[in-house]
């Protein structure tokens, strides 16, 4: 039954689909990129996609089906949860590990707690983002299959990529934001308002991370279910470690754990005698693999997790 | 004027000393907004929630028997964040603890309960300790941040209790069944923690916790041992020129933190469940207290002891969640949110306390004051 998989049909599929799957990663990873970078740490982006989700699917509902109400509702409640996180990480200057965990079980629980309360229980499916086949691109054999025939939300999330380079690496702001993270205090003496780039920073990323929630909940599905994330926003932190803090090297790994992903999905439809449980951990273990190797770099943001304190 | 007031270190020890008390009353004003917002009328809610943890004989026992996993976790907690660890790993040793357990009691049907109960403890405590120590090894020796492990660890140890509670540990009858229900066959009666106040669910647990409490005070403040954890969490560079081998009270740390979440499992499946079963998630299993133990003990301000009345406040929330849904139609995941934004109020607060620190030793060493003491309150927060 193994053999099954070398056949061109289905590795196009779990290719495809892993480029799908890599979407809700490449958000929640780039959003915490940009937020590490400027030496904050937020663990919340479980959270914040759990509130993205939730809101995207209701407003989404609520709103006719207007897939891009669901969007910018998901946005300005990330927005919200990201003001949140910077206003306890950076103002109250908390431990950031701990603070983190504080939002992910305020977002965990208040996403229940309202999806519980607008339907009751119910599950109410809404019409969720469709495939968009690009011209003449979609038609390419197997690269068209596997790249150009995906919903809006997987287009835009891989042009996020090169544009968080751009930002990072080639603009003032950008310059601003690694200033902040490997010397803040040299940072401030320049004249840069590190406060204010942090919070920029963080709301930008409860911003991406509550859409990383809306494509699982409009996109990938077409319903809310509690604790739909399962763990994806966690990985999603350890991603931004594994890629190094930057763009293209979280891509690479957003797109090996969702490669796995679509792989273990495969093995488990197609009841393949390895245990269905054994397949689900595989995500899980590739995280804790990735982690022991990323540790060797010295890229880290030498500032991330310190609080600031102005001259002191 | 009011900056003054505000700044004044008066202000700043009364804060300090009110802390908790400030932060669990500003999360019930901020939950009071949100039960509003839900058109929920919050003297309603909660009075519901406090008859349904304390109205009654029973609902006391409850809230009890709540608590008890929470401080357990609690107490694992203190130690580990007193070490500058940052153990999330709570539900997933709880559970490889109860797995273990249980597997071990299953295999002893016959053994009397003065053999099989602290031995069954004994192996969750096991259990859980092994399961954190991996993630202090990890830390220790490839530098692998023990707060995504913890995490990862979790999802595994539930995926690992699926497998078993599917496969090796199902209930014999259970798998002739067309509806194979993921649990193991019932443990003997010989294996159940005595009840302490019939007919109510109290459970010998709750003491086991509250020594243990008490006895991991007496190892974090009055040996040595528990003087080098929290040495190598004030300021781990210090400690190593000291010659204390951090790496290994690293280790140690998560080991000891995952034995007692272990020990929170087993408890439950000897105190209450008397068998374990699954709904796929770690939560069905946990009632995630290995999230909650981590509130309840910052809320105790990381001191075993001070966990104490914390739990039993978290547990009380968890009980009177119950009621607050029958009477209210508010879900029980506002107990949940109510978590969320307690643990975001007491991490939040810890600016005074810190603040004050400060100014303490800017105040004793211009009276000078051996360097030491300052190294040891300026050092920066271990992470």
């Amino acid at each position: 039954m193994i053999s099954d998989l070398f056949t061109a049909s289905v590795l196009i599929g779990i290719a495809g689909s892993g480029i799908r799957l890599a979407t809700p990663y490449l958000y929640a990873a780039i959003g915490e990129t940009f937020g590490q970078r400027s030496g904050v740490y937020n663990l919340g982006v479980e959270g914040v996609m759990l509130m993205g989700a939730f809101s995207a699917y209701w407003a989404t509902y609520e709103t006719g089906n207007s897939l891009l109400m669901g969007v910018l509702v998901a946005m300005l409640v990330g927005l919200l949860m990201g003001l949140l996180t910077a206003f306890i990480n950076v103002t109250l200057k908390a431990e950031q590990g701990i603070s983190g965990i504080g939002i992910f079980m305020f977002g965990l629980g208040l996403s229940e707690l309202l999806y519980q309360i607008a339907f009751e229980g119910e599950r109410v499916p809404i019409k969720a983002f469709s495939r968009i086949n690009i011209p003449l691109l979609s038609d390419i054999p197997v690269i068209g299959e596997i790249f150009f025939q995906q919903n809006l939300l997987v287009y835009i999330a891989f042009a996020l990529v090169p544009a968080a380079w751009f930002v990072i690496n080639r603009t003032t702001f950008g310059l601003q934001i690694r200033a902040v993270g490997q010397n803040p205090e040299a940072a401030d003496a320049m004249g840069i308002n590190v406060t204010r780039v942090r919070y920029t920073t963080v709301m930008l990323g409860g911003m991406l991370a509550a859409v990383a929630g809306a494509s699982l909940s409009i996109a990938q599905l077409n319903v809310f279910q509690q604790n739909m994330t399962a763990g994806q926003g966690f990985i999603a932190v350890a991603l931004v470690y594994f890629g190094s803090w930057r763009p293209f090297g979280v891509m690479a790994g957003a797109l090996l754990f969702s490669t796995v992903n679509a792989l273990q999905l495969w093995v488990r439809t197609k009841g393949i005698d390895i245990p269905a449980e054994y397949a689900s951990m595989a995500p899980y273990l590739l995280t804790i693999l990735a982690l022991v190797f990323a540790s060797r770099r010295v890229d880290q943001p030498a500032a991330l997790g310190k609080v600031f304190e102005r001259g002191g | 004027m009011l900056v003054k007031f505000l700044r004044s270190p008066r202000l700043d020890r009364l804060l300090e000393t009110l802390m908790p008390l400030l932060a669990a009353l500003s999360a019930l004003i901020v939950g009071a907004v949100v039960l509003v917002l839900l058109d929920v009328n919050p003297i309603d809610a909660y009075k519901a929630l406090y008859e349904g943890a304390f109205g009654t004989k029973n609902a006391f026992a409850e809230t009890l028997v709540k608590a008890t996993p929470l401080l357990l976790v609690g107490i694992g907690i203190c130690i580990s964040f007193r070490a500058g660890v940052i153990n999330i790993g709570g539900e997933g040793q709880m559970v490889i603890g109860a797995l273990m357990g249980t597997a071990l009691a299953l295999q002893l049907p016959d053994a009397p309960s003065i053999v099989i109960i602290p031995l069954s403890l004994f192996v969750g405590f096991i259990g859980g300790a092994l399961w954190g120590a991996l993630a202090g090894a990890l830390k220790a020796y490839f530098n692998v941040n023990e707060i995504l492990s913890t995490v990862m660890l979790n999802q595994i140890a539930i995926y690992t209790m699926n497998y078993l509670l599917n496969n090796t540990l199902i209930d014999p009858s259970q798998a002739q069944l067309a509806s194979r229900i993921p649990q193991t066959a019932r443990l003997s009666r010989a294996t159940d923690l005595p009840r302490l106040w019939m007919p109510t669910r109290l459970h010998l647990g709750v003491v086991i916790a509250v020594v243990l409490a008490v006895l991991a005070y007496i190892l974090l403040w009055r040996t040595t041992l528990g003087y080098r954890i929290r040495a190598v969490g004030k300021n781990p560079r210090a400690s190593r020129y000291a010659g204390i081998n951090v790496k290994r009270y690293i280790i140690l740390s998560l080991l000891l933190s995952g034995g007692f979440a272990g020990l929170a499992g087993i408890t439950q499946v000897l105190g209450v469940s008397h068998r374990m079963i699954t709904d796929g998630s770690a939560s069905g299993f946990t009632g995630s207290a290995g999230f909650n133990g981590i509130v309840a003990a910052l809320f105790g301000k990381l001191h075993p002891i001070g966990a104490v009345p914390a739990s039993i406040l978290f547990g009380a929330l968890l009980v009177g969640a119950n009621q607050l849904q029958r009477t209210t139609q508010v879900p029980s995941a506002f107990v949940t949110t109510l978590n969320g934004i307690v643990l975001l109020f007491v991490v939040g607060s810890e600016i005074w306390t810190r603040r004050r620190a400060r100014r303490r030793v800017t105040v004793t060493s211009s009276e000078a004051t051996p360097p030491a003491r300052q190294t040891s309150v300026e050092a920066e927060p271990a992470k």
